[in-house]
């Protein structure tokens, strides 16, 4: 397929399906940005390489969901865009990534104190069990791509939630003080977590048309997995967040900006540039 | 971690590359126990797909010979090369002596 070089940023057709697979892929490329984040700061040897590796799974999976958005936002037209144009040159609002994997996770801000170990074990923990549910929900896509990332992220995601799980019961049940920055880290993400379930039209859309489950569909399971963690970290459970955010419509936190000019300004300084 | 007992006690890596292959030391690695070792061992050592299994020990598990023993224990076979079986004909079927 030929691939024109992009220099200025996309105008998009956000359908419905589009914007679906976006979830998905810019769910796990922020992620992995943030995950990104530790490499070379990691708390011992071993975990700085678990945690790239992971990032690098992540945006692995991001790349495969970015250029099945590109076909599909593409209907009709010779060109569509490829995955490094959609990864670095649209505008924040084209983002849908859901709020959660802007936060800070390893440095702090002024807005969202933490930069703590414990945030990145505990996101990593929720968004592990989110995607494996929706891996789950996804291997029987009418997508035949979409089946198939599904069927390969899944058995990432399963690892990575091991992964996590492992160390929120090791430092939920660990000392006094692992567990309160624990407990910290949880009521600090714990808000975020309804928007991993809330419906809108596009996921009406994809669980109609067979493209994907709803959000609301993952919710049962990611519950009793978490739940069961949380449990064995001697952890309660929050309670229900009381607001939905909206990263998902393209509404982002004021971090996202940070993350994108970090991320997209070689591209836009060396437009096609590749290594 | 200036404080010697807070350091995590060290591992050593085995890989098998494939199934029927025995597994190989590959390196060593810190873990604060088992299962923390096997998540790391796999992180640090089959990232390239070296592996399909993987076995930790704690290093402070294996007993090694001194090296100091050294010519005691292994110089005195450099002179009996009787020992290597390099004195038969094989047939040429034998293909992995």
């Amino acid at each position: 397929m030929n691939m024109a070089v992009v220099t200025e940023t996309l105008q998009l057709r956000l359908t419905p399906p589009v914007r679906y697979v976006l979830r998905w892929a810019d769910t796990a490329l922020i992620h992995a940005q943030r995950l990104a984040e530790w490499c070379g700061h990691g708390p011992v040897l071993e975990e700085d390489i678990a945690l790239t590796n992971m990032a690098l799974d992540l945006v692995g999976q991001a790349r495969g969901l970015l250029t099945l958005a590109g076909q599909l936002e593409a209907q009709g037209r010779a060109t569509p865009f490829d995955e490094d144009a959609l990864a670095f040159w649209r505008d924040e609002r084209d983002y849908l990534n859901l709020t959660l994997v802007e936060q800070p996770m390893r440095r702090s801000s002024a807005h969202s104190p933490g930069g703590d170990f414990a945030d990145t074990v505990l996101r990593n923990l929720l968004l592990a069990s989110w995607f494996k549910q929706g891996w789950k929900g996804l291997l029987t896509s009418s997508d035949a791509e979409l089946a198939a990332v599904a069927a390969k992220a899944l058995k990432e995601a399963r690892y990575h939630q091991q992964h996590a799980a492992d160390w929120v019961v090791r430092l939920g049940d660990g000392s006094d003080e692992s567990q309160q920055r624990m407990r910290a880290a949880l009521l600090r993400a714990w808000p975020y977590t309804a928007e991993m379930f809330v419906d809108d039209a596009v996921d009406t859309a994809a669980a109609a048309s067979g493209l994907g489950p709803a959000r609301s569909a993952l919710r049962a399971a990611w519950l009793a997995e978490v739940g069961q963690v949380l449990d064995e970290a001697t952890l309660a459970l929050p309670a229900d967040p009381q607001s939905v955010s909206t990263g998902t419509q393209g509404v982002h936190s004021e971090h996202m900006g940070f993350i994108l000019a970090e991320m997209q300004s070689l591209q836009r300084r060396f437009p096609g540039g590749v290594w | 971690m200036s404080d010697a007992k807070q350091e995590w006690p060290l591992w050593e890596v085995f890989v098998r590359p494939k199934a029927g292959l025995d597994h190989k030391h590959c390196g060593s690695l810190h873990a604060s126990d088992a299962k923390m070792a096997i998540q790391m061992a796999r992180e640090v050592y089959t990232r390239r797909q070296e592996g399909t299994s993987v076995w930790v020990v704690r290093s402070s598990d294996i007993t090694a010979s001194d090296p100091a023993d050294k010519d005691m224990y292994f110089d005195p076979m450099e002179d009996k090369v009787y020992r290597h079986p390099t004195f038969y004909e094989l047939p040429d079927s034998v293909n992995h002596m």
